[in-house]
């Protein structure tokens, strides 16, 4: 008799735990509200409540900022260069010869190979002139790899005055 | 190979091998099994590794501390931050440095989080195992919290690389600590219904209770530590036993379990979510003021010598050993990582047990594969 | 000649009218071959229709439980997805396994599409909308679905491959022991109706359906029905046999294309049939609710079409089973048929007898 009892009050207690997982999927099933999926090339447009923004720590890639005269700060010191731990940036550099007659390193190409970095940050924090930066851009898709390597300094930039 | 199965199978008993893995949906990862079954039921098992292994350990060898960061990010990207810890504390050890209190603050909360959004993770993928789909969605919606949480400090949702010798990357954003708070209060509601749609469930109970039983020798002497081990009663809870950052400070349970089975070890994760978010409740609220990192030296030589420093991941014990010859990089660096230690169980575990356990048991043990492999 | 009235509350008009007007243009051989390329190609379309739209209600009805939204990009809320999956199903190669016994190969999505055929044939759909009338309709329907199984075992034997052996094998005892349960169920109402027509069991539930009127042993039948049918079906948490994380996907791993595209569908209208012996035989079919006394009500549910009924009660109760799959974890083999073996035949066993009492002793309402 006494396993009579318990055979009946397992199936019970077996079916009062489905029902309370089925609870859960039901309670949502009819709340669309608590619909989680952002639908993503949509989002990135202003339309929809929720407009797809990354943080502002948020690194995408590695960028040189240049202000309005075109100028960066980057003295092509090769800080960021030996910090890499994947070979991914490259400076070139050439040397200058300044107003007061003596020779001065200049930047000539900081050379950044999207595809192999691996976004540690080490660059971008060692940096001692603080030109590197991090870029909130995500969508690094492109159809030739070639692409991928970037030329961070813009064309006739300059450094900027007062930083050695 | 060849050889090798022949020495498992045993025609005379109708016995035949099949491979689980190193392309399958439950083994996570590439991870294979070579599985010898009679009928349904695991006669034996062996693992076979190495499909993602990256040299992981030899790299290290060629690159600067602050470099070897970023690699361990990868080992085991569940609990990269932890990763991270480890190899920051050894360096610090090794160097006599002491951080500030509030990089130990910050760490710790990290650590947490972390664990959470692998035992988050663990039990969606862990609920899928069992073929219950809905719950890997829940898992990861509310993981996705967290991640968000990383995403605004660190900068990265998984591959963290926040930590640094010394300190931390940069100082944690102001938003930090007001979102932890949402988040506890968010997921304490959450955590419930985990328990109502797989806890409590009966075909979920049947399923796990008394299957694939680790009695405490086992788990002592094949090295399985993390929750895996405290379900069958082994208390090694490095946070608790050697404690480091600012685990002395938080007030916690350490999880034990004493059956050993796949719902303990299930039941220990579960526990341990809840114990997480009371650490978090304490700390969050107490970060000191301070610097977020020590006084560094841009090029970090370690001392001549050995360093071990052991942290408590997600998984387990992860054991960094540096061997220094004095230079800039390390002479030697090896990882003890838990996941290696518990996959080594896996054949005493499911002999004798069916295919559907095996799956079961495997998803017990949370296994991340590229830890295993380096 | 009659003259053709459509009428879409009762459609027995106008099948008649088809019928006497081929009979009348036709000499009798051909009439009946005309009628059935008719009914062939009508089933042909619904069945194709229905299997895509489950298809994607499962999509929708899953991603809504998991907060999601399903497919939305092709058409309207994603509402052409299926068409463009199965687009996509007819143009992939298939995949010939070497050392595989290829006839049997081709050979095992036919066996399951055709059950399904074969079933779908002696289903009710709405008034006068009834392919075959048997009298031994319940029977029918029982040896006929059951034989998929056939085809599942044959798919798993000739794939030559370890995972779909296992998953046809557990397919076979699963639905070998399910097969009673489903039976035993549908005995039970049986008993109640007095019949096994099938048009006998709609008409029979005119005032009240028979879940109603069987009280305590029809739901306990109608609760084992479900559980039974969804395992017949080979659908979570019963889906051993394709078990995702154990199999991969059992017994049609090795199908590409479009043969795999008929296990796909085949499970999805098995779904389906099961879904609408239910609403036939325990929710009253095409018949409309009615509460006796209440006059008003009952002739606005009367103003429902059939059709509508019908269809509405099939996807209450497939919305039911895809809320059990999406539930819960999936069972052991062993546990499977546990839960066959120790509690639903049994309690089948006492179900079939508490209901001969009340109907022997008219405590039915």
């Amino acid at each position: 008799m006494k396993s009579f009892i318990k055979y009946i009050s397992d199936i019970f207690s077996g079916v009062a735990s489905l029902l309370k997982g089925m609870r859960v999927t039901g309670k949502y099933f009819f709340s669309p509200r608590a619909i989680v999926t952002q639908q993503y090339p949509e989002n990135r447009h202003k339309k929809g409540k929720k407009k797809l923004e990354m943080f502002d720590r948020f690194k995408g890639e590695v960028i040189m900022p240049h202000s309005e005269n075109n100028q960066h700060k980057c003295t092509a010191c090769g800080i960021c260069e030996n910090n890499c731990p994947n070979g991914t940036i490259e400076v070139i550099s050439v040397m200058n010869i300044g107003e007061d007659g003596k020779k001065k390193r200049a930047l000539d190409k900081h050379i950044y190979r999207l595809s192999m970095c691996s976004f540690c940050a080490l660059c971008v924090k060692t940096c001692p002139s603080k030109a590197l930066a991090f870029s909130q851009e995500f969508e690094h898709a492109v159809f030739d790899r070639k692409k991928l390597i970037k030329i961070l300094n813009k064309p006739g930039s300059t450094l900027m005055k007062g930083i050695e | 190979m060849s050889e090798e199965i022949s020495s498992v199978v045993d025609i005379d008993q109708q016995e035949y091998i099949i491979n689980i893995g190193p392309q399958h949906p439950s083994t996570h990862g590439v991870l294979r099994f070579v599985v010898s079954l009679q009928g349904e039921v695991v006669k034996s098992l062996q693992p076979h590794i190495g499909y993602i292994h990256r040299g992981i350990e030899k790299m290290c060898e060629n690159l600067t501390y602050q470099q070897i960061i970023h690699l361990t990010d990868r080992m085991d990207y569940l609990s990269a931050h932890t990763n991270n810890e480890a190899v920051c504390l050894c360096v610090e050890k090794a160097l006599g440095i002491e951080v500030p209190e509030r990089v130990k603050y910050i760490r710790t909360i990290l650590d947490e989080l972390t664990r959470l959004a692998s035992h988050q993770l663990w039990w969606c993928s862990f609920g899928m195992d069992l073929g219950g789909q809905t719950c890997y969605f829940y898992g990861l919606r509310d993981r996705e919290k967290i991640l968000d949480i990383f995403e605004e400090t660190c900068g990265a949702r998984l591959l963290l690389s926040y930590n640094t010798p010394g300190g931390l990357m940069w100082d944690i954003h102001p938003n930090f600590q007001k979102r932890i708070k949402e988040f506890i209060k968010y997921f304490r509601k959450k955590l419930p219904e985990y328990d109502a749609i797989l806890t409590g469930n009966v075909i979920m109970h049947q399923r796990t209770e008394d299957i694939g039983i680790l009695s405490l020798e086992d788990a002592i002497s094949y090295g399985i530590t993390g929750p895996t081990a405290r379900a069958s009663g082994f208390s090694c809870d490095v946070r608790k036993r050697y404690p480091y950052s600012a685990y002395d400070k938080a007030d916690f349970k350490e999880i034990i379990y004493t059956k050993g089975d796949t719902f303990h070890r299930y039941q220990a994760r579960m526990d341990e979510m809840w114990e997480s978010m009371k650490i978090l409740e304490q700390l969050v609220d107490n970060i000191p003021e301070g610097d977020f990192t020590a006084k560094m030296k841009p090029v970090i030589k370690l001392p001549e010598g050995e360093y071990y420093q052991r942290v408590e991941s997600a998984r387990g014990e992860l054991g960094v050993f540096i061997v220094s010859k004095g230079e800039k990089y390390p002479y030697r660096m090896k990882f003890r990582s838990p996941n290696f230690c518990n996959l080594a169980i896996m054949n005493k575990l499911t002999s004798n047990f069916k295919i559907a356990d095996l799956i079961a048991i495997s998803g017990s043990l949370d296994l991340v594969i590229p830890d295993i492999d380096r | 000649m009659q003259d053709f009235k459509f009428n879409i509350y009762d459609l027995s008009s106008f099948t008649h009218w088809v019928d006497v007007s081929l009979y009348s243009y036709c000499t009798p051989f051909w009439a009946m071959m005309w009628e059935m390329i008719i009914i062939g190609v009508a089933m042909l379309l619904f069945y194709a229709v229905i299997g895509l739209f489950l298809v994607y209600a499962e999509r929708k009805v899953c991603a809504f439980m998991q907060n999601r939204i399903g497919p939305n990009r092709v058409g309207p809320y994603g509402f052409i997805q299926t068409v463009a999956d199965l687009v996509k199903l007819l143009m992939k190669e298939l995949v010939i396994i070497r050392k595989s016994d290829k006839f049997l190969f081709y050979l095992a999505p036919f066996i399951v599409i055709i059950v399904n055929f074969m079933t779908m044939a002696a289903i009710p759909f709405a008034k006068g909308i009834h392919a075959i009338d048997f009298n031994i309709g319940v029977l029918y329907i029982m040896a006929i679905s059951s034989m998929g199984v056939i085809g599942v075992l044959i798919a798993g034997w000739s794939s030559n491959n370890k995972f779909s052996m296992i998953g046809a094998m557990r397919s076979g005892a699963q639905i070998v022991s399910y097969e009673l349960s489903v039976g035993f169920s549908l005995i039970t109402m049986c008993v109640l109706a007095g019949s096994m027509q099938l048009s006998t069991i709609v008409e029979g539930q005119s005032e009240c359906w028979y879940i109603f009127q069987g009280h305590i042993p029809a739901i306990i039948a109608f609760v084992i029905f479900l559980i039974a049918g969804t395992a017949e079906t080979n659908r979570g948490p019963f889906d051993l046999a394709e078990a995702e994380s154990e199999l991969t996907a059992g017994y049609h791993t090795e199908y590409s294309g479009i043969s795999f595209a008929f296990f796909y569908l085949a499970e999805y209208i098995n779904m389906f049939i099961i879904a609408s012996i239910a609403a036939t035989v325990f929710w009253g079919g095409w018949m409309p609710f009615h509460i006796s006394g209440l006059a008003g009500f009952n002739n606005i549910m009367d103003f429902i079409p059939p059709f509508i009924w019908y269809i509405g009660k099939t996807f209450v109760i497939i919305w039911i089973m895809m809320w059990f799959k999406w539930t819960f974890p999936r069972l052991r083999i062993d546990q499977l048929l546990t839960l066959e073996w120790k509690y639903l035949l049994p309690i089948n066993l006492v179900n079939i007898i508490l209901m001969a009492l009340i109907v022997l002793m008219g405590w039915h309402f």
